[in-house]
């Protein structure tokens, strides 16, 4: 019996692998859009860009084109440290960054509330007088001065704060005191960061975290007031 | 009794002594041979600066040989070194190439010529082979012109060369001329006569200065690349990726559709049923996008000629049903989207263009080393942003979001699906390729 079988096994083999090769042709569709091919990035950053606060990785929907292509383009030359990151981005061309960003960047979706609750009373008000206020005896400017008195960033390049996760916040502070991080020169954040103590870091990102979003959470227009700094990414 | 005995084994102390003296002498000579290259001359004066179109030549030619790859540090000044590559013996880092005194200032074109072609630096020191001299001993010296002429035309950046960081005794200079006695000879290049133009062209391309044999060829346990074995594939070192024979045709060698899609695949960074990914992308991105037809024509050509008849390898046995339940679970969550159901991939709505590359059927999946197919599910990627293909699709890195077991599952899956029957592959697999 298994010899008269064979044939018919043979047989059925050979139409199945010609039928995979027939499969193999591509006759699927997919959107000739940049939303399907930035399906490598939605993964981690959430679907259309909209992560949100409850794990790591930041939302990047809405934010500033200039802020998000300086951020790609840190992540493919080095300046930021990701080796997921740089993995991603290592044969894309500053054109097609840019188009990712633009992307990205005009994608105007709701937020979701907060994940950060009941934060200690003492970190709320140490963190809303370095946003509001800043520290001249430390010469730390007010967060506000640049990021919006919302916190929802200045176009072209400097990002909304609010809807972040807490360690995200964190680790970006940190990174920027230990040198991982880097904008391009001047590197106002950076110098910022430096003066900033754990506890302030803890603060400020327990506060960030804890905010809802205003009614606009639109990046507001490009300040005609000089920021209090120079920063060599504000302008590009 | 013991008396003729002591003699034998004195006899036989003293012959194998005067052997090994022997064979200490052949190798100082071999070694004092390798290290006697002289310096050459320092430049006094700065060269007049060079006829554009041989600086235009140059550059071309820097981009044929992808230069920049290894002689930039990542967000570095191009070509001002620094990058480090990974080698089983350690870390060799890249020098600077622009014209300043800590980079190539002194070289004359004869220090240039003479580095390309027999590996050794100006003042005398031997080069690692990380610099692929065994490939670019056969570049001309009309070409080592040019390409010196391009590179005295870079604005010179003060970068210091960093040491390499290489393990004893690789990191002496007698170890390397022990290595240049065994695996490497300068060699001119040789044009077939019997060859068409175009395809000793190519010849020229793939030997010389496109270095592809430094990647696509085994190597031994010392580093060393059988000449005969060249461009039959080989695991790169350090980076866990296979660069795919270019002869076999169950590996990257051609196949039914030779010539046209090679040209394609170097040119755009995709055909229709393959993309290029990992360090094959650099190449793409950063070298032969910017070949010219001709050129790329001839490389096709010439690889279209190195078929080899090798037999695939035999079936592996099937993995194990739970396992590759669980890989079929895996892909219908992560993978069918985009690569669909029967692993047909797809194509860019309103035209033929590939987005997604078929999995069935496709030649990476299914090579005897599963290290690419893990590469490409662990860490995602685009194609190469061309001109030709600006805006390629990409698949992101399932590094985090997938344990060592899942992805070992779906890797198998893709491996044993669709009539292929390559190797499964075990969570520790994956683990040491992570």
């Amino acid at each position: 019996m298994p010899l008269l079988r064979t044939p018919i096994v043979l047989v059925l083999a050979a139409l199945l692998w010609h039928g995979a090769v027939i499969a193999a042709e591509p006759q699927r569709t997919v959107p000739d859009t940049l939303a399907q091919r930035a399906m490598a990035c939605t993964l981690c950053h959430g679907k259309e860009g909209r992560a949100t606060n409850a794990g790591y990785f930041p939302r990047i929907a809405g934010k500033p084109a200039g802020y998000l292509y300086n951020q790609l383009t840190h992540f493919r030359d080095g300046r930021r440290q990701n080796p997921g990151m740089a993995n991603l981005l290592d044969h894309l061309s500053d054109a097609y960054l840019l188009d990712i960003a633009n992307h990205f960047a005009s994608l105007d979706l709701p937020y979701p509330p907060p994940q950060t609750v009941n934060a200690p009373r003492d970190q709320l008000a140490r963190a809303e007088a370095l946003i509001r206020r800043g520290d001249p005896a430390r010469q730390l400017p007010a967060c506000a001065s640049c990021h919006g008195d919302a916190l929802t960033g200045m176009k072209p390049a400097i990002p909304g704060l609010l809807g972040l996760p807490r360690d995200y916040l964190i680790g970006q502070l940190g990174a920027w005191q230990t040198g991982l991080r880097h904008a391009h020169a001047p590197d106002c954040m950076a110098q910022i960061a430096k003066g900033l103590t754990p506890d302030d870091v803890g603060a400020l990102a327990t506060w960030l975290s804890a905010q809802p979003l205003p009614a606009d959470t639109h990046a507001v227009a490009p300040s005609a007031q000089p920021l209090p700094l120079r920063c060599g990414s504000a302008a590009r | 009794m013991s008396d003729v005995n002591h003699t034998a084994v004195r006899r036989l102390l003293t012959v194998a002594l005067g052997a090994t003296v022997l064979l200490l002498i052949a190798l100082a000579v071999l070694i004092g041979r390798q290290l006697s290259t002289e310096a050459l001359p320092p430049l006094t004066a700065q060269p007049t600066p060079a006829d554009p179109a041989l600086v235009q030549r140059g550059a071309y030619l820097a981009r044929a040989g992808n230069c920049a790859a290894c002689h930039t540090a990542r967000g570095g000044e191009p070509y001002a070194g620094g990058r480090g590559i990974e080698t089983p013996f350690g870390t060799v880092f890249a020098g600077n190439l622009t014209p300043d005194a800590t980079g190539l200032a002194a070289w004359s074109a004869d220090a240039f010529w003479r580095a390309l072609q027999h590996g050794v630096s100006r003042d005398g020191r031997l080069l690692y082979p990380a610099f692929p001299y065994e490939s670019f001993s056969r570049i001309t010296r009309d070409d080592s012109d040019a390409l010196y002429a391009f590179l005295r035309s870079l604005p010179p950046v003060a970068q210091v060369n960093q040491p390499h960081a290489l393990r004893f005794p690789y990191s002496t200079q007698a170890a390397l001329a022990v290595w240049r006695e065994l695996y490497f000879e300068p060699a001119a290049f040789q044009p077939d006569p019997s060859q068409s133009a175009e395809w000793n062209r190519g010849a020229y391309l793939v030997q010389g200065l496109g270095h592809c044999a430094a990647c696509h060829s085994p190597r031994d346990a010392l580093g060393g690349v059988d000449s005969a074995r060249a461009l039959d594939g080989g695991l790169m070192p350090g980076r866990s990726w296979y660069a795919p024979s270019l002869r076999a045709a169950h590996e990257a060698g051609p196949s039914a559709t030779p010539g046209a899609s090679t040209v394609e695949l170097l040119k755009t960074g995709v055909t229709a049923g393959a993309s290029a990914m990992g360090p094959m992308a650099e190449v793409v991105f950063n070298s032969t996008q910017y070949l010219n037809d001709a050129d790329l024509g001839a490389i096709g050509q010439y690889l279209a000629a190195q078929a080899v008849p090798v037999a695939p390898p035999p079936a592996a046995p099937a993995a194990p049903s739970t396992q590759l339940e669980l890989g079929e679970k895996v892909y219908k969550q992560h993978c069918l989207d985009c690569h669909g159901e029967q692993g047909q991939g797809a194509a860019r709505e309103g035209g033929s263009a590939m987005a997604y590359p078929p999995l069935a059927g496709n030649r990476a999946v299914q090579l005897a080393s599963p290290v690419n197919a893990v590469q490409a599910v662990l860490g995602g990627g685009f194609a190469p942003a061309t001109a030709g293909h600006p805006q390629p699709y990409g698949m992101p890195p399932f590094r985090t979001l997938l344990n060592d077991t899942e992805i070992a599952a779906v890797t198998s899956f893709i491996r044993q699906r669709w009539g292929h029957q390559a190797s499964a592959v075990s969570p520790l697999d994956v683990q040491g390729i992570r």
